[in-house]
């Protein structure tokens, strides 16, 4: 994204959206974030009438299936507060997406209005609370793969990194071709599962090449295809799997002793 | 769905060729690393490519005065210009000059609409001959084959292909696997057909609508030749290729050829501007420009779609996919493969023929991070998507509606009643984590080869009731 994104300031409330994958998957992820947030002593509120954000139908045509999906979640952040979300994919959606699932229909500013307060959970850490994170954990050499929606659709790759790069005792490497799609693509692993396997292979192979000893992502969705992958397949250094661990449970284990 | 089980067998041969995939890959690897190293600063190639995105779109806005006045200035010039609606008048024209001159022999430069036209067949069967003089199209030609890339028509094969390919239809000239022998001998086969042919065919990238000037890049010279040994010239194109004026031409051929190959230049770039003048020594007597519509005006008919249009055929878009990267060219089954291809070749050729493509991408925004005139790639496949599957029957789109099937549009429905009501949600989710002991561990291809996901005792909404974060 080229566009400059404008950061509020720091709030005293902000809403958070856990995503349905964290929710039935990874919900440790969903309260990390949202510990890392109040640590920094902002109020987090967890709607529970949130559902899902609506990608899979809009990403598959559904686009009037999308729209009853996405008026639920609006319903549910109805003050001007930050909502924060822990996923690159699914912040896309919210911000640059349901404009245009409205656009033309009456709804349309009240979806623009609530596009505007989204942020995904690294790049509100990093320019809205100016995190400082203090690292606790030993050693460890971890490989990132951000999210292609989370790199180009929300130009968050370099908060990702960012965050890593404030732990002392964490080693980032890099993997090849970094910046390539892991093959996920939500309904796409569905539709073409031998194109997406070939990529996912390709992915996890070159993770493991780099010899890290863990995984992290911002995006559930990816690590669920990459680490389901070299479970499978036993690809990782010495024969382990690779851990995988979404970047806000990351953070939140190797930081939290400091103000418990 | 038959066209899905086409496609999926494609894709399976060509994933399951570790030649093909190498070949891909390397390839790919090279190209892009090509493209990233002829972009060294990134507000350089920011600032051009917001200018070549003007440039083309202003083009199309204006495209029915430009196509006029295109007309008019290449008459003036003494280009003959020729309109076909479809692919079978824009053949019928060429064989009709051919016929003209009692011509035989073609020898071509590299044309995608050519392609489009599948002219060579059509031709061959009237009894002429056309010989490829591109490099790449001159090995897919002696191989039977369709280009697997928009500009490197050969790309999937490797150089040890191409050897035992050219030892195979030339066996007098001695087996070699050195780049520089091999174009060598082609270039000797094809030296000769140069001169023999009474026509000579190519295609164009530009068409300057101001001044009547056809320019057309390439890096082997066999354009030129193509275009000025033969007596007669004949140009083909879609009428999208139309410019406004002459000062758009270096911006876009600057994009072009830094996308397309990381030159900062091709080796040849031909301005034709005319057929040979009295007094002249060389150059073809007659010049053709043949202007293609075949379904471009459909596709300029909507306001969204429409952006296809602007594309200047670099190919940094299949370069850069990692499905194309994946599963090659031909896998796609239509001319034009990767991002743009799965956009446009629906829209030509019916959603019904090649509804496929556009979900066989993961939406993951390459393409259009690279596109030289910013082509909102992922957003045309979106909406490409929405177009197969609504059943409102008011859009232009061919084959609109003709990949919705009953059962997917009662799942999603069904989904969005559990996603739009939460309490619905709730209990949903509360039914998997309770039963979560009794998810199966193989679900689909999914588990093929990935461990199957594994569902949590407490969902998020449950830990944030226990955390407190539930309420203000």
């Amino acid at each position: 994204m080229s566009l400059i994104q404008h950061y509020p300031d720091r709030p005293e409330k902000v809403y958070f959206f856990g995503t349905c994958l964290i929710d039935l998957l990874y919900p440790q992820a969903g309260l990390a974030g949202m510990r890392l947030i109040q640590r920094e002593g902002v109020q987090v509120i967890f709607p529970q009438d949130q559902t899902c954000c609506g990608q899979p139908a809009w990403n598959s045509g559904y686009r009037n299936e999308t729209r009853a999906v996405v008026l639920n979640q609006i319903r549910c952040f109805p003050k001007d507060y930050p909502i924060v979300v822990p996923s690159g994919s699914c912040a896309g959606m919210m911000r640059h997406h349901y404009p245009e699932v409205f656009k033309g229909k009456p709804e349309e500013a009240l979806v623009n209005e609530f596009s505007q307060r989204v942020f995904e959970l690294t790049e509100f850490l990093v320019h809205v609370l100016k995190i400082e994170l203090k690292d606790l954990g030993e050693p460890v050499k971890v490989a990132l793969h951000t999210a292609c929606s989370a790199r180009r659709e929300m130009g968050v790759a370099d908060e990702h990194e960012a965050l890593l790069r404030q732990l002392g005792n964490v080693q980032l490497v890099e993997q090849a071709r970094k910046a390539e799609c892991c093959g996920f693509g939500g309904t796409f692993a569905v539709k073409h599962p031998d194109i997406s396997a070939a990529m996912v292979a390709d992915k996890a192979q070159a993770i493991s090449d780099t010899g890290a000893d863990q995984l992290v992502s911002g995006d559930c969705g990816c690590l669920m295809n990459i680490t389901g992958h070299m479970e499978h397949q036993g690809i990782g250094p010495r024969n382990h799997h690779i851990k995988g661990q979404h970047i806000a449970s990351f953070l939140w284990e190797r930081t939290h002793a400091t103000k418990s | 769905m038959q066209q899905k089980a086409e496609f999926d067998q494609r894709v399976q041969e060509a994933l399951n060729n570790p030649q093909l995939r190498s070949n891909f890959r390397i390839a790919m690897d090279g190209l892009m690393e090509k493209r990233s190293n002829a972009f060294p600063d990134k507000s350089f190639m920011e600032e051009l490519r917001v200018l070549g995105s003007k440039i083309r779109a202003n083009a199309l806005a204006k495209q029915p005065e430009l196509l006029e006045q295109l007309e008019a200035n290449c008459t003036r010039n003494g280009i003959q210009v020729h309109w076909a609606e479809t692919i079978e008048q824009a053949n019928r024209i060429v064989l009709e000059i051919m016929e003209r001159h009692n011509a035989t022999r073609m020898i071509k430069g590299k044309s995608m609409v050519s392609e489009e036209m599948e002219m060579n067949h059509f031709l061959e069967a009237q009894g002429k001959s056309c010989i490829e003089s591109d490099l790449g199209e001159y090995i897919i030609q002696l191989d039977h084959e369709t280009p697997s890339h928009i500009i490197a028509p050969a790309i999937h094969k490797s150089k040890q292909e191409i050897a035992k390919l050219f030892k195979a239809k030339h066996p007098d000239i001695p087996y070699s696997e050195d780049i520089e022998t091999m174009t060598r001998s082609a270039r000797q086969v094809l030296r000769s057909k140069f001169y023999e042919a009474e026509i000579g065919l190519s295609g164009v990238n530009f068409a300057v609508a101001e001044t009547g000037t056809l320019c057309l890049v390439e890096n082997e010279g066999n354009g030129r030749m193509c275009t000025t040994v033969p007596p007669v010239h004949i140009a083909v194109t879609g009428i999208e290729k139309v410019l406004e004026k002459l000062s758009d031409v270096p911006p876009l051929l600057k994009l072009l050829t830094r996308s397309a190959s990381g030159q900062h230049i091709s080796t040849y770039f031909n301005m034709i501007s005319s057929p040979r003048k009295p007094g002249e020594r060389d150059g073809p007597k007659e010049v053709h420009l043949v202007l293609l519509d075949n379904q471009r005006s459909k596709i300029y008919e909507d306001d969204e779609l429409f952006d296809s249009l602007r594309c200047i055929r670099c190919g940094a878009c299949m370069n850069h996919c990692p499905v194309y990267t994946r599963i090659g060219g031909h896998a796609y089954g239509s001319l034009i493969p990767g991002p743009i291809g799965s956009c446009i070749e629906p829209q030509k050729f019916g959603l019904d023929k090649f509804g496929v493509l556009p979900t066989a991408s993961t939406l993951c925004g390459a393409c259009g991070e690279v596109c030289p005139v910013k082509i909102p790639l992922p957003k045309l496949l979106h909406r490409l998507r929405y177009e197969q599957v609504r059943d409102d029957h008011t859009g232009a789109t061919n084959g609109q509606g003709s990949q919705r099937s009953g059962k997917e549009a009662m799942i999603w429905k069904l989904w969005s009643w559990a996603h739009a009501n939460p309490a619905v949600y709730r209990s949903g989710t509360r039914l998997a984590s309770l039963f979560r002991g009794a998810i199966p561990n193989k679900i689909g291809p999914w588990t093929r080869v990935r461990t199957a996901p594994k569902i949590a005792p407490k969902s998020l909404h449950q830990l944030a009731r226990e955390e407190g974060f539930d309420h203000e």
